[in-house]
């Protein structure tokens, strides 16, 4: 699969292993993996996760789509749950047949996830959960119901 | 009855509610001040499709999700 939830942190180098032998025999020039690490800062012994599928899978089918027409392929993994410091939450990787479309691709995209990905992001402090609402951006339309 | 998500943080159940748009989802939760904190910077979804509109149509069935800000990664 193309786009990967795992519960905790992410097993790196299985995964991007995993996709390299996929596409190593397909002609494509170049992978660009992106690998989000969490920082120990602020106290936190880490972050956690919750994602709405539903319309994550839509949003990254759409992005899909947008790299097929530019002859390059989408690969993400992100976590649910909790992420110790020091520890993977996040991978993005894009292949290409040319580096200047993946390097383009992989900013593309990853700016995007940010801003408009359905996934919540909490620090974790002494054990609880606090939603990390200063750092994170409102999806279009926000404020509808007011 | 269309159901009412409350995403990520938000952390409250599911509701069912008898509307006919998101208008009335409004009205209805005009009252309730703790959840106006969060609808001033939540997003709404029906049916998984975000909407920018209060004169969306909903139907019996219809899922409404509302999603508060994201931070992915």
């Amino acid at each position: 699969m193309a786009l990967e939830l795992h519960d905790g942190s992410l097993h790196v180098e299985d995964i991007t292993n995993r996709w390299f032998n996929e596409i190593k025999d397909k002609n494509y020039g170049a992978y660009i993996p992106f690998i989000g690490i969490v920082r120990d800062e602020k106290g936190i012994s880490g972050l956690s996760f919750d994602i709405y599928d539903p319309i994550l899978n839509k949003w990254f089918s759409a992005w899909q789509e947008k790299a097929k027409k530019e002859g390059a392929y989408l690969f993400m993994a992100h976590s649910r749950g909790d992420v110790p410091n020091h520890t993977s939450s996040y991978i993005a990787a894009v292949v290409s047949p040319q580096r200047k479309v993946a390097l383009k691709l992989i900013n593309d995209f990853v700016e995007d996830f940010k801003a408009s990905a359905p996934i919540w992001k909490y620090d974790l402090i002494d054990g609880k959960r606090v939603y990390a609402k200063q750092r994170s951006t409102a999806l279009k339309g926000a404020g509808l119901l007011k | 009855m269309a159901k009412v998500e409350f995403l990520g943080p938000l952390n409250r159940e599911s509701i069912e509610v008898d509307i006919k748009s998101l208008n009335d989802l409004k009205e209805m939760f005009a009252d309730d001040k703790e959840l106006q904190e969060w609808l001033e910077i939540c997003a709404v979804a029906v049916n998984d499709t975000l909407v920018c509109s209060l004169d969306t149509k909903i139907e019996a069935n219809d899922k409404i999700s509302l999603l508060p800000p994201v931070c992915g990664g």
